[in-house]
């Protein structure tokens, strides 16, 4: 087994931008879920709408990088709104039976062959990048990053990646610890309460579910930009469940814990995986082949998961006291 | 007899001399059953107000419907000049009318400072620009900080000040709940079921507590199942039966009315219920 190739496959997917991408849409939901208590299962859709918002404005009204990153988080803003005037007033379990409901409308839509000239359909929109890769300052080249290769392309999206994460978690920080945070808290510790000391719980709910969104967003930017593709079969359920199983894994009320639970997810992931294909390979695992180790390391992660949520709700950095699983 | 606080004879509905809240024909349906029917109720300013009545006299859906929780079928309702029907809780919270909550509501994992702390309705952090921009909160964070830990020395919570809200027991989670409705400094405080759940040891101080409130100035509207704290404590008691107010009057004489023995006290009318020890309830039977 090539064992330098599994670390570095692994150490690869650390700095990945798809990481990056699942991290900002998993701390736009510790801004939903950890902070303020809402029990949002359609985060995909808010990352869907960064992508297709940036791709639609770029593809059809020809906006430049700017417009297009701020027609997306515009996109997003108003899902939020919209998606928040009837349900934020719902108990938090059906708001997350609306979200997930809402995800999944929205992605048909963008399916749908009805609006192909903008959506593009079931296939989806494709080469929308060029302006974000013109503003690449770094000249073409392959270049080395200990034993990794990557173009000047691969490097530019995980620099702005990367650094959109760190942005992001400033900003949350900020948030978090002032007096507005310490009203999204006690909202979701018990409404009732924050209204009787005269807090407009709604408006800050709608707050929260508009910065998280448009954190998500940007995500979404993120996680289409590297390919330059961006396809509605992407964003169904299981990208909500795999943002899930990111915050739950680093502590849903911390800001360490979505960045550090997403590059953990994602490097697991990938170290089963070759470690399983190492074996198949070596004959020494018979009865599997190589196509479904793919499957087979999911099952593993889930597990992992399992027991990390019945044996550490709170995740890896989450306070046990101050987060639970059932927060 | 003659009283300061109502104008004439007490009676279901009289006119106060200076109301704080003025309620008219509050009703309040659950399908087919009527919680709360009131034609006329004042609360007096500045005084100690006791809420009773049996179970299901409709005394905290009253509470519901006046802080805004609850919208009633009819009425209208003013408080200190506001018009407050079908105005939003959070609004009338802000308008100086906390109310405290049955079953208590501290914000469990929250630290107890940062409950008190959030009882505050001024602090200009709160907003979401301007949590950015820590400078312009920071002092004003500082005071209510300052005022946060007096507060919670008054209510020997001082200890407890670092911990999760989720730490405390049930009768300091009430002091906790009743301090942090103290933080914004509200005109009228309502306290539903204060003693409830509470140690003896502690009642004493929650009594004082309460007249202390008074002292400074502030109008008290409690519920209350404990007679021998309303005996004790309230300058004025209204009595609840069925949704309606069936008495009204200071303490010693609305216990002797027929009303309201016959409605809520009982066999013990004459008895101080704190001071009837099981033996005396045993011999009794």
């Amino acid at each position: 087994m090539d064992w330098l190739n599994i670390l570095n496959l692994t150490g690869g997917e650390l700095i990945g931008a798809y990481t990056a991408a699942y991290v900002l849409c998993a701390l736009g939901l510790a801004m939903h879920f950890g902070f303020t208590g809402l029990l949002n299962f359609g985060q995909a859709a808010f990352a869907a709408l960064g992508a297709y918002g940036y791709a639609i404005a770029t593809l059809s009204f020809g906006w430049n990088m700017w417009g297009s990153v701020a027609f997306g988080l515009l996109c997003s803003a108003a899902f939020a709104v919209v998606l928040g005037i009837p349900t934020l007033r719902l108990r938090a379990d059906y708001l997350a039976i609306v979200t997930i409901a809402a995800a999944q409308a929205l992605r048909f839509a963008f399916a749908t062959s009805a609006y192909d000239e903008v959506t593009g359909g079931a296939n989806g929109l494709s080469q929308f990048g060029e302006d974000f890769y013109n503003y690449n300052p770094i000249p073409e080249g392959r270049y080395p990053l200990g034993a990794l290769e990557f173009s000047e392309k691969e490097l530019w999206i995980r620099i702005v990646g990367w650094s959109l994460v760190a942005i992001a978690a400033l900003v949350m920080l900020l948030l978090t610890r002032s007096p507005w945070g310490r009203v999204l808290k006690g909202i979701r510790e018990d409404e009732d309460a924050a209204r009787a000391l005269g807090k407009n719980v709604f408006a800050y709910k709608i707050q929260s579910l508009v910065i998280g969104g448009s954190i998500a967003s940007l995500g979404g930017m993120v996680f289409v930009m590297s390919s330059q593709t961006n396809q509605p079969q992407t964003w169904g359920t299981n990208f909500t469940f795999m943002i899930w199983t990111i915050l739950l894994l680093g502590g849903a009320a911390t800001i360490l814990g979505p960045v550090v639970g997403g590059m953990t997810f994602f490097a697991l992931l990938m170290f089963t995986q070759s470690i399983m294909e190492g074996l198949v390979t070596m004959g020494w695992l018979p009865f599997l082949d190589i196509a479904q180790v793919g499957q087979i390391r999911f099952l593993l992660v889930g597990l992992v998961l399992m027991l990390l949520v019945i044996f550490r709700p709170q995740g890896i950095f989450g306070n046990k006291k101050e987060l639970q699983f059932n927060g | 007899m003659a009283n300061q606080i109502s104008v004439g004879e007490p009676a279901p509905g009289c006119k106060k001399v200076d109301p704080i809240l003025v309620a008219s024909n509050v009703t309040r349906q659950f399908g087919g059953l009527t919680a709360v029917n009131v034609e006329h109720l004042e609360i007096p300013r500045g005084q100690i107000t006791a809420l009773i009545g049996p179970n299901g006299a409709g005394k905290t859906t009253m509470f519901n419907l006046l802080t805004g929780f609850d919208k009633p079928n009819t009425g209208e309702w003013d408080f200190d000049g506001h018009k407050l029907a079908g105005v939003a809780s959070y609004k009338v919270a802000r308008l100086g009318m906390i109310r405290t909550f049955q079953l208590t509501k501290a914000l469990s994992l929250l630290t107890v400072l940062d409950n008190m702390r959030l009882g505050d309705q001024k602090n200009p952090g709160e907003g979401f620009l301007a949590s950015f921009l820590r400078p312009s909160w920071k002092r004003h964070e500082a005071k209510i900080t300052a005022k946060a830990d007096e507060l919670l020395k008054r209510f020997k919570l001082d200890a407890k000040r670092e911990d999760y809200a989720a730490a405390l027991s049930g009768g300091q989670r009430k002091l906790l709940e009743m301090a942090r409705a103290l933080m914004s400094d509200p005109k009228l405080v309502m306290l539903d079921e204060p003693m409830a759940g509470v140690n003896p040891a502690l009642t004493q101080s929650l009594l004082e507590h309460i007249k202390g409130l008074k002292e400074s100035g502030t109008t008290v509207l409690f519920v209350e199942h404990d007679m021998h704290m309303v005996r004790h404590i309230s300058d004025w008691v209204i009595v609840m039966a069925e949704g309606k107010v069936v008495a009204e009057g200071p303490p010693a004489e609305v216990m002797k009315n027929p009303a309201v023995i016959d409605a809520y006290l009982g066999a013990h009318a004459n008895s101080d219920l704190g001071d009837v020890t099981i033996g005396d309830a045993k011999e009794g039977n």
